[in-house]
């Protein structure tokens, strides 16, 4: 993945970009709960991150870009996508900053914007998302030939398939649960509350 | 004992196996795991797509049906019992969030009864001298590597056990009479759903544990999570193909090896639908 990205530039005026990110930053410090400044560049974060070899901004320069309010870079990063929630970093974090509760926040807010470099990983969370709510839980089989079909990678473990249904490991139809609208009102109304300002 | 059972969405098909050996370990027991009616998905880590009272809204809908029954909740996925603790948590905490929630799900929620993942269920509500006097068949020179993954024991305040150094599921080996090697990897990340979306970097990632359980000497891997599962199991044959290995390390659910120990047949749990065969393994062990 590194080499897919190269970084803009190596210069930043940080006096302007602080200025003019300021809201920016409030607004993430006020969504993910947790104060950016707590921070102290230590990089025990990076040190611990399974996925850090294939980021190109370690966990730690995303901590210190969000500092400088380096809005565009960190919302074009593939680092925010490729987090796998492991929360090795906030477990390690002699500051206890809960970094993977601010890349949550920054996705979501790169998601606002139109902005995912990991294109796949975006799409499997969408049809992720999409199978709770047509059917109240998770349809692996739908969710697994979903993915394949929209990434265009129609033969993508095809090999597996045998050897799952033989196992009956997949089944072919959802498990649909009676109650599905109470779901469907859960995506809903948490909406409508955000909307209001409701969020927390 | 009884307790409001979650299965999660993978215990119906990639992890069925997982409840399949649950569920006959808790009728061998006596445990009695009733499954929580209309059950939903927990969200797993793409509610946070969707904004933070998502993340907990989803989950805590379970737990209030739960919650009508009057009973403590057990959780099989790790990933389940993660985000159903965390809305547990974020109810009973903040009165501001309670209130939310509870307009969200059009439900009373009070956050009363505790989650528990199922290893904390046998290991420490059933109790390592009761699974000793249970065992029929010993583990004996079984050596295991007990591999915990992200989400039972992070982040802390969520953790069921020591979050570097886990011994819950090493402790259970032991009252099976088995061995649990020392090694490096039980709290590594297997990369989730990068071995799909991103399968490279995923496969390169469970290649580490692979390779650091092959090197500790380790038998067979155990786990405690259907993803930490399809990953080892499923896409051993992956990383073999990526690193030029031949890893064949059977890796086997906590509950499997539980019931193995216990006389339950290995098909009764489910033990033939893994990819990596453990045939040759427990047949030398002479547990099947």
């Amino acid at each position: 993945m590194g080499s897919k990205t190269v970084k803009k530039s190596n210069l930043v005026n940080i006096s302007t970009l602080f200025t003019e990110s300021r809201s920016f930053v409030a607004m993430v410090r006020q969504e993910s709960g947790v104060d950016e400044k707590d921070c102290y560049q230590c990089g025990k974060c990076s040190a611990g991150c399974p996925l850090a070899f294939d980021m190109d901004y370690m966990p730690r320069e995303i901590m210190r870009m969000l500092q400088l309010g380096m809005v565009d870079d960190i919302l074009h990063s593939h680092t925010i996508w490729l987090c796998s929630h492991c929360i090795t970093c906030y477990s390690r974090c002699p500051r206890s900053v809960d970094l993977p509760r601010i890349m949550d926040t920054l996705r979501l807010e790169a998601i606002k914007r139109g902005h995912a470099p990991e294109k796949q990983i975006k799409l499997f969370g969408d049809l992720f998302l999409w199978s709770v709510r047509q059917f109240g839980r998770v349809f692996e089989m739908g969710l697994i030939m979903g993915f394949n079909l929209k990434s265009g990678q129609f033969f993508k473990d095809i090999m597996l398939g045998p050897a799952m249904l033989l196992n009956r490991k997949i089944s072919l139809l959802p498990h649909k649960i009676a109650d599905g609208g109470a779901v469907k009102e859960i995506f809903d109304r948490t909406k409508e509350m955000e909307r209001e300002g409701g969020h927390s | 004992m009884k307790y409001a059972y979650y299965p999660g969405c993978s215990l119906s098909a990639t992890g069925v196996e997982f409840n399949m050996s649950t569920l006959a370990l808790a009728r061998k027991l006596g445990v009695e795991l009733r499954e929580i009616p209309q059950w939903n998905c927990c969200g797993a880590s793409y509610s946070h797509n969707r904004g933070h009272l998502f993340a907990i809204a989803l989950p805590a809908r379970n737990l209030a049906l739960a919650e009508r029954e009057k009973l403590e909740v057990a959780v099989s996925c790790a990933a389940c019992y993660n985000k159903l603790k965390a809305a547990r948590e974020a109810v009973k905490s903040s009165p501001e969030m309670k209130e939310k929630i509870n307009r969200v799900l059009n439900m009373e929620y009070n956050a009363t009864y505790d989650v528990l993942s199922s290893v904390e269920v046998f290991g420490k509500r059933y109790g390592l001298d009761n699974i000793s006097a249970r065992v029929t068949k010993p583990l004996t020179g079984l050596r295991v590597a007990s591999y915990y993954g992200c989400l039972l024991v992070r982040p802390p305040q969520l953790a069921m056990d020591d979050q570097e150094n886990p011994s819950s599921i090493d402790d259970i080996i032991g009252a099976l009479g088995g061995t649990a090697v020392d090694w490096s990897h039980k709290v590594e990340c297997c990369g989730a759903f990068h071995s799909t979306y991103n399968s490279k970097a995923g496969f390169h990632v469970i290649g580490d544990i692979l390779a650091a359980a092959a090197e500790s000497g380790a038998d067979c891997i155990t786990v405690a999570c259907p993803l930490c599962m399809l990953n080892l199991d499923m896409r051993q044959a992956n990383v073999n193909r990526q690193r030029k290995t031949k890893y064949k390390i059977p890796i086997f659910y906590f509950t499997e090896l539980m019931g193995l120990a216990m006389g339950i047949l290995p098909k009764e749990l489910g033990i033939q639908k893994h990819f990596v065969n453990p045939g040759p393994l427990l047949r030398a062990k002479a547990l099947a």
